[in-house]
């Protein structure tokens, strides 16, 4: 059984998680413990199934077979009353933002206060100007979502996730596409707003750098499988040729560079007929 | 996004415009109106060989304007006779009890209707009563053909006379 | 040799499977009335962006399809020396068919569209996704206010449709060919049944806006979440909309009016 170690009390428990789309077997036997109030980074090659896995933790997919355990709740065999109350409790940050675009900034902000509280308009403006301070955007709350930029978009996004207090995270690719200032700035947030808040965070991603630099625990994800796991120091140190691999960015290793193909000079002198 | 203020009055005028519509072509396109004021209106029966086409809800008139509707046609099983039964508006209760019932048609290949033609009596027609003198529909092909019957007969000088003899 | 059947095959299934998902999807919608109803400005704007915005194409169509009538039918009519019946005419081709039909045409090529486009991509930017996540059921929160603004809308529009088409053969009718004025009304007026076409009609038209916005949101929610996925959706949202239109219609008409 491959356990977290991290230490502490364990907030997520994935135990032998199978799921496949159509014939393609994306997890395959997956065992994974996120540690309450800890950064803990899955990563892994595009295409592996990262947001996928998010996907199964909050319940918007179901498990072939295995168990997917929230808080002491087993999320996938939860009625959707429950599982509505268990999302209220997880926020979610996804690769585009995600924001509804036929609102503001602020509104956007403000869209969960409203679905899920009857506070008045007061409070729910000291709320809002409250999480977009902490992003950094309170004066940037009368733009619509069509006139931010993409890590101004996370951010928002970011301070909608965390308006209804929740006791986790999860990010879906927060550094993909961002330019040098914005991954920064997302790579403060989140590491300021996980010591602050108490909160619990997944990072899926697969910047080698920006996440190494906040995550507390790390699991390498390759073909359904976790490949490695450990503390930023020793994956880097890792004796795995496919970690050193994934981690050093090399083009050829146990991931081959070629696609499979047959044999090149064959392949070069016997044209189709 | 326009404030909430201004689709609220779009909305509002949106229901009220669609809802006059509605009611311009219940009152002024369809017979609605018509059929709400029939509630008090008297009834009268006439009798007749051959309605031809004529259907319920076929106008009734007098002097070409129209006074009621055909309410019902039934078939009256000892006289071998159709049963018209009209209603006629309350505005029009001075039809004398003498009046005739033809049954006509509007243009050539129009709908057929009632005529009334008032009579000269001081009595008035009331609810219930009967219509004793009636004409018939005049069926296009029984006209014709005895038309032509005529004419073979007659050698064609007769001929414009037949189609009048009825 | 088996594959033209195995393609068959396929094709079925596929339908069957998108029909079955269709109405479950639909059941799923009509359950957030209740919250429609406590939360009506949800309804009220989707009214504006559905119904509002589709008033000036509808009375633009109604005026020109109402004046044509009016010219057509004046030419025919005119050979019998049934003018005065023009009314008649111009009014029970509306009422009964033009109104409900072209209206939902023209519906779906607005709104309908519009609808599938935006529910679309708010799939395809996770946006329905996010709302998930937060806990909102986009089913009843994003697509049952249009739904139900759709359904409230169309019998609306029609409506609409035919009086302003009524107008528009009062205009060519009376006031350019000369018809009688009194004529064209009274001979309308005792020919229009209130029961049998008017309402007929607006049953028509209810059925119709059901069966456009049910496909619009049905489409954009179903669609393939890619940029291209969305424009086919829109496509076939509007390609849908008016085959299913054209043949209710037919069968709407055969149980109305079919009977005598």
């Amino acid at each position: 059984m491959a356990g977290g170690n991290a230490g502490g009390e364990v907030l997520v428990s994935i135990r032998n998680l199978t799921f496949s789309r159509g014939s393609r077997k994306i997890f395959d036997g997956v065992n994974l413990d996120i540690p309450r109030g800890k950064i803990t980074a899955i990563m892994g090659p595009s295409g592996t199934g990262k947001t996928t896995l998010l996907k199964l933790i909050g319940g918007q997919l179901r498990p072939d077979s295995g168990t997917i355990t929230v808080d002491g709740r087993i999320v996938h065999e939860l009625s959707l009353g429950r599982l509505y109350e268990l999302r209220k409790k997880i926020g979610m940050l996804f690769q585009t933002g995600a924001l509804l675009t036929d609102l503001n900034v602020f509104e956007n902000v403000a869209f969960p206060l409203r679905e899920h509280t009857k506070l008045p308009e007061s409070m729910i403006r000291t709320l809002v100007l409250m999480k977009l301070q902490a992003v950094g955007l309170r004066g940037a709350r009368d733009l619509m979502p069509a006139q931010l930029s993409g890590g101004m978009a996370r951010r928002v996004a970011l301070a909608r996730a965390i308006t209804l207090d929740p006791m986790m995270i999860m990010y879906d690719e927060p550094f993909t596409g961002q330019d040098p200032i914005s991954m920064g700035v997302l790579v403060k947030l989140i590491r300021d707003l996980n010591r602050e808040l108490g909160l619990t965070s997944i990072v899926v991603s697969h910047d080698v750098e920006e996440t190494a630099s906040i995550a507390d625990y790390i699991y390498l994800i390759s073909e359904g499988k976790v490949v490695g796991q450990g503390t930023p120091d020793a994956i880097r140190h890792s004796e795995s040729p496919w970690v050193l691999q994934f981690m050093e960015g090399l083009a050829d290793g146990p991931v081959p560079f070629h696609y499979p193909a047959p044999d090149y000079a064959a392949d070069l002198l016997n044209p189709p007929a | 996004m326009q404030s909430s203020k201004a689709i609220e009055i779009w909305v509002g005028l949106f229901v009220a415009v669609g809802l006059i519509a509605l009611f311009f072509l219940a009152m002024q396109v369809s017979n609605l109106a018509e059929l709400r004021s029939n509630d008090d209106s008297y009834r009268i029966v006439a009798r007749f060989e051959n309605i031809g086409s004529l259907r319920v809800r076929a106008p009734v008139s007098v002097a070409g304007v129209t006074v009621g509707r055909v309410s019902a046609i039934s078939f009256d099983n000892q006289t071998y006779e159709a049963v018209v039964e009209m209603r006629i508006d309350p505005k029009y209760d001075t039809l004398p009890i003498d009046t005739s019932a033809s049954i006509l048609t509007a243009g050539l290949l129009g709908e057929q209707y009632i005529g009334l033609s008032p009579g000269g009596a001081e009595e008035h027609l009331a609810d219930g009563d009967e219509i004793e003198l009636t004409q018939s529909a005049i069926v296009l092909e029984q006209v014709i053909s005895r038309f032509l019957f005529n004419k073979a007969e007659g050698g064609g000088a007769s001929g414009g006379a037949a189609t009048s003899s009825e | 040799m088996l594959a033209p059947f195995q393609q068959l095959g396929h094709a079925t299934l596929g339908t069957m499977q998108k029909l079955g998902r269709a109405n479950l999807f639909i059941c799923h919608v009509l359950t957030g009335l209740p919250e429609i109803l406590r939360r009506i400005r949800l309804l009220l704007a989707q009214v504006y962006s559905v119904g509002v915005l589709t008033i000036l194409l509808v009375s633009v169509s109604g005026l020109f399809v109402g004046m044509v009538l009016g010219l057509q039918g004046y030419n025919v009519l005119s050979d019998f020396g049934a003018e005065q019946t023009l009314g008649v005419m111009v009014a029970a081709s509306l009422v009964r068919e033009l109104g409900p039909v072209v209206t939902a045409l023209l519906f779906a090529g607005r709104a309908g569209s519009a609808l599938t486009a935006e529910i679309g991509l708010m799939k395809a930017t996770e946006q329905l996704s996010g709302m998930e996540m937060m806990a909102v059921d986009p089913l009843k929160r994003i697509i049952a206010p249009r739904f139900f603004a759709g359904c409230l809308s169309m019998p609306l529009l029609a409506s609409l449709f035919s009086m302003i088409g009524v107008m528009g053969g009062y205009f060519v009718g009376v006031g350019l060919l000369g018809v009688d004025e009194g004529a064209f009304w009274s001979q309308m007026r005792s020919r229009i049944d209130f029961y049998d076409d008017i309402v007929n009609g607006l049953i028509k038209s209810a059925v119709f806006g059901v069966i456009v916005t049910w496909i619009a949101v049905f489409e954009g929610y179903d669609a393939v979440p890619t940029s291209e996925g969305v424009s086919r959706a829109t496509t076939r949202s509007v390609v849908y909309s008016a085959f299913a239109v054209l043949g209710w219609d037919f069968v709407l008409t055969a149980l109305m009016f079919g009977g005598d």
